[in-house]
Formats: C-alpha cells, structure tokens, sequence
C-alpha cells in the first residue's frame, strides 16, 4: 500500500510525538497535552502499519477484534483501578510489555521470511541475536513483573526471600544466557531458542524475590527500564524506528528513575538489586537497647489543639497513608486548618511510598492542589520556621540517625528534618521499627507526641476535635 | 565501502537515549507516577511487531503458529496502550492548581 521509505517517516513521526508526550510531563500543566500526542503517535505507528502490510484479508478482522478486545481490558481495568493500586498496575503493564516482546520475538524465530529476516534455519546473524535479546529481556521483565505485582499486591509476603548460593546460581543463569545465544547463532535450533527464554523467565523470578517491600520504588523502575530495551531489541530485529526510538526513551526514563530512587536512599544499585536489606544483626542490637526509653503518646484531642495553635503545619506522608488510604480525611484535616488561617504544605521524600511520585499521584486524588506540595530539598528548610510536622505513615525517611550516626545502615540517606519543628505528630500503630528495620529516634525526642492508631482513624478523629 | 544499515538504527538508537536522557530528568518528581504509565504504554508500540506476526504471512492462511503469537501479542499490548494512556489521563486530571479548587 505504502513504500517501506513513506513507512518509516510515519515511523520516526510517532517516535517524535512520543519524545512530545515525555517532554509535556515537566509541568502538570503541558502534560495532559503529553499525553495527547502520545495517543497521537501510538494511533500513527499502528495505522501506518496496517497500510504498509496491506493484508485485508479475514486477517484483519480477527487482528480488529484482538485489539478491540484487548482495548476493553485495558480501559476497563484504566477506569476502575483504584489510585492506591498503582503500583501493582504499572508493574502488571509492565508484564504485560514483557510478554508480547517475547511472543513477537518468537513469531519472528518461527516465521523469519515475513519480517525479512532471512529463511527458517537461515535466519541472518544479527537478526538472530537482536531477537535473543528482545526475547530474554522481555522474558526477565514479565517474570520479574509478576513477582513484584505479587509482592505489591499482598498475595505473596513482601519479605526478602534469600537463600545461600543465591547469587550465584544468578551469575551461573547470567553466563548461560551468553552461552545460548553464542550456540543459538551457530546451530539456529530451535530448543536452544526456547531453553533461552525459559532460563530467562526462571532469571526475573529469581532476580526480584529478593527484594523487599520498601525497596519497590527502584524495583519498578528498573523494571520499566527493561521493558523499554526489550522494545528497543524487538525494534533492532523488526529495523523499525519507532520501536528503537521508543525503546530508548523508555529504558533511560526507568534508568533514570531507578538512579534518583537509589540516591534517595542512598544505596547503590547493586546493593538493592542484591536484596536482603534490614536483615543484618547489627540493626537488631540496637532495637534492645532503645526500648527503654519513654516516650510521650498522645490523642486525637492533644493533636488538635496542637495544630489548632500553630500557624503553619507541615504534612509528612508515607506509605502508611496509602494502606490506610488515609487522603481524603488527610486532605478534610487540613481543610479545617487553613480556614483557621493556619499555611499547611506537604513534604514529600522521594523513596515515599512504593513507586517513584506515589504520594503525589494520592493527594491528587484528594484534590490536593499540587502547588502545596513539595519534594524533599524544596521544603527540607522549612522545618525550622513551622510549628507542627505531621507525619502520616512515613518513617525511615524521616529518622535523625541517618545523619548523626555512621554505623547505621541507612546513614547518608537524605532525610526531611522533621525534628526541628517546633513539635512534631508521629501517626503510627506502633513502635515497631520501619523497613529498614531500625528504631527511630524521632520517635524519643522530647517534642515528639506519638499518635497510636491507624492513619485514617486518627485523622478522622484529629477532625472531629477541630471543631 | 557502504555502512551497515544497523549501524544508522544504532546511531538512531544512541541518540534517543540522549534525548531520553534530558527529556527525562526534567519531568517534574511530582509527575513521576505518570511518567511510568506514559512510557508504559507507549512501549507498547511493540504492537507494530505483533500486527506484522498475525498479518504479514500469506493471506490464505489465517492461523498459523506465528500469526497465533502476533494475535496474542496484540491483545497484550492493546490491554496496555489503552489501559497506559487512560489510566495516565485520568491521573493527569487530578492534578490541580490552587485556583480551580472546583472539580
């Protein structure tokens, strides 16, 4: 229907909308224009394709009713997933890339001729090592995505699952990826192809169970990354721009974001990747010989006349506050303080919660106005000057050990300065260390009132106590 | 002595990760949420490689091993592409300034 060079300039086109859609997302303003070019461009790439193939044949109707079908899912599951859920649902997306990458790479081992690779058996040589590759990172990252949507979703327990050898039974799958691809390109059979992707699959699993809950945040991301070069593989085999273009961009945005996930825990890359944080005896220790020392609980009643005297409030949330989907009473709480006249912002550490930006997404929900909350390094010297933190569900991230104390394991991890406030509001149900499995000193300072409860009931309750 | 295509996809590829690069690291934090739905289903424009599978191969046959692949890769995707730019649409009109307090 189309030249294969008319292709490719509608090819590099959508490729260009999808540079457009990540670029609108710098401002909350310009993004939902983004996201318009890059319905735009994806419309572009699937249409030009279809044109290019011209195959209208009953083909095309059963390729129309897969992808209405498909579509349905997918908007059914867009429109009512709720917004707590979002992790789980951007690392099932993830899966889902994962896999088509794989079955599109093996319709291209099985079938070569019609993607101009070369003959069954006779496959070209980069060819067939640009689709290992797509094939067994797309198989790392559907695997991978499965256990981390299990681990997010609470059907498998969130816990480090290590054993001994671990690592290298790793290195040794790692090394026999290599090995396959080298006996792949020289025999071409086609057991080798599926021992590869099956090693690969048994690679994800084994690469994301040993890693805990709060280390989610760079999970994800890197596993976004993945599913970007699985793309950027397909789109080598396929010699389509698009693909290549969008697999780029894709895989250094979930670099990146695994990047500022890690600095902001101040952990290397390879450090999370390895798992198995917080399990170490040293921590343990520690926890006995801080159990002593009191601390000052409090009621709902003492937190509101607290922040009822105060005249600026800042509001530290954390995961907590999404498992208690505590946003919405969060969000009436302050509603109540500033018609008080009382200046309340939000202070947000970028590792809060389980994916990169969570609590944003969560108190826009609650209508939040986004110009009241702030990252880290923006608010970190306000602390000083307000009367009242309020910290809902978040913890680690706000621990004074991480600068004073070097031989703590999350020492050099930017933290908020929660303490000094002039008071601070701890919401917690218990003195139980974070996940980092470290006591808190916050929680034994003088100015600190530990609330006891659930996220949701306390400040439901801190609203009836406003009036 | 002509270049290697290949190495005119690599250059293509290379230089998108520099764009990436930049265009990434200045989304804003509070957009990161967004950002992984948006590059989500926008990865899935791999459903160009799933079409190819179920139609390029020869119009008399409608199933065949590879074209049953292409077919199922092409739901995998289409739950993504709408399930990644609806989700992110509706996520993106959450997020509001001071002055419309109105939903």
């Amino acid at each position: 229907m189309i030249s294969a060079n008319l292709s490719a300039i509608f090819y590099l086109v959508s490729g260009i909308l999808f540079i457009l859609a990540l670029r609108g997302l710098s401002s909350p303003d310009t993004s939902r224009q983004g996201n318009y070019f890059g319905i735009a461009g994806m419309f572009i790439a699937i249409l030009v394709t279809f044109l290019s193939i011209g195959n209208f044949s009953t083909s095309l109707i059963y390729v129309l009713v897969f992808l209405l079908i498909g579509g349905a899912i997918g908007s059914f599951i867009a429109f009512r997933i709720p917004m707590t859920a979002m992790p789980e649902l951007v690392a099932g997306f993830h899966s889902l890339v994962g896999l088509a990458a794989v079955f599109v790479a093996i319709a291209a081992f099985l079938n070569p001729d019609i993607f101009n690779l070369g003959s069954s058996g006779n496959i070209k040589l980069a060819s067939l090592i640009e689709m290992s590759i797509g094939a067994a990172v797309g198989a790392v990252t559907f695997s991978g995505s499965i256990i981390a949507f299990l681990k997010l979703r609470g059907i498998m327990s969130g816990a480090p699952i290590t054993f001994t050898g671990q690592h290298y039974l790793n290195l040794f799958l790692g090394i026999s990826i290599f090995v396959l691809i080298f006996y792949l390109c020289k025999t071409q059979t086609a057991n080798i192809y599926w021992s590869l992707i099956a090693i690969s699959f048994f690679i994800g699993i084994l690469l994301i169970i040993p890693i805990g809950g709060a280390d989610m945040p760079v999970v994800i991301s890197m596993l976004n990354s993945y599913s970007g070069w699985a793309a950027a593989g397909i789109g080598f085999t396929l010699e389509n721009s698009a693909l290549i273009i969008t697999g780029a961009l894709v895989g250094s945005s979930g670099a990146i974001l695994s990047y500022i996930m890690c600095k902001a825990m101040n952990r290397s890359f390879f450090s999370v990747i390895l798992g198995g944080f917080g399990a170490d005896n040293t921590s343990a220790d520690k926890n006995e010989k801080q159990d002593q020392k009191p601390v000052k609980s409090g009621n709902a009643e003492d937190a509101a006349f607290l922040m009822k005297n105060a005249s600026s409030v800042i509001i530290v949330p954390g995961y907590g506050m999404a498992v208690a989907q505590a946003q919405h009473a969060l969000r009436e709480m302050v509603d109540k303080l500033k018609k008080n006249g009382i200046k309340v912002t939000y202070a947000i550490h970028p590792v809060a919660g389980r994916m990169p930006g969570h609590m944003n997404v969560l108190l826009a929900e609650a209508n939040v106005p986004y110009d009241e909350v702030f990252e880290l390094e923006d608010i970190n010297n306000d602390f000083a000057n307000s009367d009242v933190a309020f910290v809902i569900g978040a913890n680690d991230v706000t621990n004074p050990v991480a600068k004073t104390d070097p031989k703590s394991p999350i020492f050099g991890m930017p933290v908020l300065d929660v303490e000094k406030s002039k008071s601070v509001l701890f919401v917690k149900r218990s003195l139980s260390p974070g996940y980092a499995g470290i006591d808190n000193e916050l929680f034994y300072k003088d100015n600190t009132l530990m609330l006891f409860s659930d996220a949701k009931k306390m400040t439901e309750d801190i609203v009836k106590n406003l009036d | 002595m002509e270049i290697d295509p290949f190495i005119f996809r690599l250059s293509i590829f290379i230089l998108s990760i520099f764009v990436g690069y930049y265009v990434v690291w200045s989304v804003t934090p509070s957009l990161h949420t967004p950002l992984m739905s948006v590059t989500n289903a926008i990865s899935s424009v791999i459903i160009v490689g799933a079409i190819i599978a179920a139609l390029a191969g020869s119009s008399e046959v409608t199933f065949s091993t590879s074209s049953i692949f292409g077919y199922a890769a092409i739901i995998l995707a289409a739950v993504n592409i709408f399930g990644g730019f609806l989700v992110t649409q509706r996520m993106l009109q959450m997020y509001k300034k001071k002055k419309d307090k109105k939903k």
